[in-house]
């Protein structure tokens, strides 16, 4: 896809290319707070979850700032079409990346309070592998964001249907762990949380993707199966 | 209504108005305006028709002094010097201060004339001197690259766009310390109108700039500090950005948002 931005105006040029570099930058910020939180949560490392947790206010910062500097362009810039497009999918990508980063910092408050108990042999290897996959989404979905490719877009869009299995499996995993030893219920509901809080974090991650969609393609795909996404932008069905 | 306004403009003032009072005949058009005009940036002046922004904008170079019967009261100081006091020189003075209209008015004739005609006024220059300066002006007005080929045809061969950025150079080729610009882009297209703006970016950069217009979304554009007016009295005075996201008179409200009857 060719550069959107060649206006007249150089200011609004540059105000534009700083909104959107701003998400990416929150968008890096934020993942990296998935990361650590995960990390934090398998390693059983306070002082990294401890971090994570207070570090989530440098997301809110972000969030705030841009959604001013995209108030301040509609008021002073009047954005019309890809423009504007731009801006409502700035505004809505950064909610998301916002609850995304209070997910990652819920992950770390229970990763406090887990490191504190017994660790389960398997070192939540479930938690892992949940955990790397939906980091995995935002990462794509903030490259597809930068590449406005809605290829890529769809593909991570796709991704969330597997999160959601994988989520329902450890869901039943740790209801069995619960059956067979009440002892262990407070510290696997903790677990629960946290891959509750991953799934919402894929959620969150299609939702980013369909804004790229919105961005690229002008069409609103919010509440419409992967399926009918597929057919509407792509003009196909993949396998 | 609030006459006295706390200054809001923490840098440096080229121009700074106190308690300015104007008149047509005896009816009084400008209300006791204080404000300061920041050096180096833009200040956007916007108001229903008639509410004495032009006004304003002519008194900072006393363009009113060529008609009889108007006055004003008060003082405008130019780098802490009054323009308004009796033995101010007016020749130098619109040196200092340029200005633009709202209608294209390039001299009849070549487009090289119409820039080096007014530096002449001011300055001996050899030939190629006049040549550099007209060259410099048309290249600070953006224009150059289309005239450079046709600087003998008259200036009037040119689109309105490109009279109205012929008229800035010509107001620049002075080397002025500030320009007024008077509705520079109203008679204009909107790809042309987008170029003016650029072009007002770009020169703020040497230029203290005060800018009047009828379109408010202009004025959100390309200012930095933006005066709201209304019956010749300033209603509010701030920076652009508050102005049109947070306005804190209603009056301006009513006015940018267009519900002002």
């Amino acid at each position: 896809m060719e550069p959107i931005y060649t206006h007249i105006s150089h200011q609004f040029n540059a105000e534009l290319e700083d909104i959107r570099s701003r998400v990416l930058q929150m968008g890096g910020l934020v993942e990296q707070q998935i990361g650590q939180a995960i990390n934090a949560l398998v390693t059983g490392d306070v002082a990294l979850a401890q971090a994570v947790a207070t570090e989530d206010y440098k997301v809110n910062k972000m969030e705030v700032t841009i959604d001013e500097e995209c108030s301040q362009i509609i008021a002073r810039r009047q954005p019309a079409a890809s423009d504007l497009r731009l801006v409502v999918a700035v505004i809505k990508t950064i909610t998301d990346l916002e609850r995304i980063g209070d997910e990652a910092e819920k992950i770390a408050r229970m990763a406090q309070r887990l490191a504190g108990e017994e660790r389960p042999k398997n070192n939540y290897i479930e938690i892992q592998a949940l955990g790397n996959h939906v980091r995995q989404m935002v990462h794509d979905a903030l490259d597809a964001w930068a590449r406005l490719d809605i290829e890529a877009a769809l593909r991570v869009a796709r991704e969330d249907k597997q999160v959601d299995n994988e989520y329902v499996g450890i869901m039943r995993q740790m209801i069995t762990y619960m059956m067979e030893d009440p002892r262990t219920i407070s510290r696997t509901l903790d677990v629960i949380w946290t891959a509750r809080a991953l799934e919402r974090i894929g959620d969150h991650a299609r939702n980013m993707c369909e804004y790229v969609i919105y961005l690229v393609k002008g069409k609103d795909v919010r509440h419409t199966s992967i399926e009918q996404i597929e057919k509407e932008v792509l003009g196909y069905k993949s396998k | 209504m609030m006459t006295n306004l706390s200054p809001v403009v923490d840098a440096t003032s080229k121009i700074q108005v106190r308690n300015l009072n104007f008149y047509y005949g005896k009816y009084l058009a400008l209300k006791n305006i204080n404000l300061d005009i920041a050096t180096n940036k833009v200040t956007a002046f916007i108001g229903p028709s008639g509410c004495g922004k032009s006004t304003l904008l002519r008194t900072f170079n006393r363009m009113y002094d060529l008609y009889p019967g108007q006055h004003a009261t008060g003082e405008i100081l130019l780098d802490g010097v009054n323009a308004l006091a009796p033995k101010t020189d007016l020749f130098k003075l619109r040196a200092r201060v340029g200005m633009v209209f709202q209608k294209p008015t390039p001299f009849p004739m070549s487009i090289y004339e119409n820039i080096a005609f007014g530096v002449r006024l001011y300055e001996k220059l050899g030939k190629s001197a006049m040549d550099d300066r007209v060259e410099w002006a048309l290249q600070q007005a953006a224009l150059w690259n289309e005239v450079k080929d046709k600087l003998k045809q008259s200036g009037m061969s040119l689109s309105g766009g490109q009279q109205q950025r012929l008229c800035i150079a010509r107001a620049i080729a002075v080397k002025p310390e500030v320009v007024l610009l008077d509705e520079p882009a109203s008679a204009l297209d909107p790809i042309s109108t987008l170029k003016i703006e650029e072009l007002i970016y770009e020169l703020k950069k040497h230029y203290t700039i005060a800018i009047v217009t009828h379109n408010m979304q202009q004025a959100a554009r390309v200012s930095d500090y933006t005066a709201f007016m209304y019956l010749g009295e300033m209603v509010e005075f701030g920076d652009t950005n508050t102005i049109f996201t947070n306005p804190s008179k209603k009056q301006t409200e009513d006015y940018i948002t267009g519900r002002y009857g």
